[in-house]
């Protein structure tokens, strides 16, 4: 519901509890299981040109797919529109898959690119993956110290993050939604996105500064319902 | 003087701070967080941002008929070859 605050939860998936407690499990939206039989059948049957295979391997992956285009570009139209194209693309190149990584981290980076070249088209300041993915220290925010403090300790208001995230970089918006959203851990970033571990955490980390930096400059009256 | 002293040292931790939280570990026993407010304060929110967002977007199903549209497209995607 627009405009309702976010409680605060004890801690993310990328930050551990300062009471020390583990980070909670992963978001119901991310496989973290190895392909089933049935799974691995239907990529070999759909690299044979089986219609039927491939239509299985829409069902099992559709969800996540369409969530991290929704994630990344906000909009039900616009996801569904890149959800079709990734599938197509999928289907253009499922021939080429040489199970050297797991096919759900192929389809993951396949649709990453079609995402970002939407994005593209659209003029938004994006640029290749990797390029995306390069640290830019001068567009980092500021350190905190001397800054007031934000103290969100209790609700965020839902409109301003959303806002927030949407005016992300297309780079440090990918890193946040799969890290601090879809709940993949670095290692399995910098493997998707093909850059360092290192990278991954420090974009993250520029990102939710980012946001923080947004949040605190919303209205008083908005930042905190 | 200590002013300075500080901001060294806030500037130090921050400087380690993507790392820290990239580790997983407990930062709550920190030596830094035991006497800096600001960086707990900071620490604080970027646990709260990264909790709220994962909230903000539930993991969705497509609509029904994306399927077809898709089946469509491949279907001539196939004929045009």
């Amino acid at each position: 519901m627009p405009g309702s605050p976010i409680p605060a939860e004890p801690h993310s998936p990328g930050l551990p509890g300062r009471n020390g407690s583990a980070p909670a499990a992963a978001p119901a939206g991310r496989s973290a299981t190895p392909p089933s039989p049935a799974e691995t059948n239907a990529i070999a049957s759909a690299q044979a040109g089986d219609h039927h295979a491939f239509s299985l391997l829409y069902a099992l992956h559709k969800r996540r797919i369409y969530s991290l285009c929704l994630r990344m570009v906000g909009n039900v139209t616009e996801a569904e529109d890149l959800t079709q194209e990734a599938f197509l693309q999928l289907h253009r190149k499922i021939s080429s898959f040489r199970g050297e990584s797991a096919f759900s981290t192929w389809l993951y980076r396949l649709t990453i690119n079609v995402v970002l070249m939407q994005l593209r088209k659209k003029g938004l300041s994006v640029v290749s993956l990797d390029e995306a993915m390069e640290p830019v220290p001068e567009e980092g925010p500021g350190r905190s110290f001397g800054a007031p403090d934000l103290n969100l300790a209790g609700a965020i208001d839902r409109m301003a993050l959303e806002r927030a995230i949407a005016n992300l970089s297309a780079g440090y918006r990918l890193i946040f939604v799969l890290h601090d959203i879809e709940g993949y851990e670095h290692n399995e970033i910098a493997t998707m996105l093909g850059c360092s571990v290192g990278n991954s955490k420090s974009q993250l980390h520029k990102a939710r500064l980012k946001l923080r930096e947004a949040l605190r400059n919303q209205p008083r009256q908005e930042a905190r319902l | 003087m200590n002013d300075h002293r500080d901001q060294a040292s806030c500037a130090d931790f921050q400087e380690r701070l993507a790392d820290l939280i990239g580790s997983g570990e407990d930062l709550s026993a920190h030596p830094h967080l035991q006497t800096c407010d600001r960086c707990r304060a900071l620490l604080a929110d970027l646990e709260t941002i990264a909790a709220a967002a994962r909230q903000l977007f539930p993991s969705v199903e497509p609509p029904d008929d994306l399927w077809r549209q898709i089946e469509s497209a491949i279907i001539e995607e196939d004929q045009s070859e």
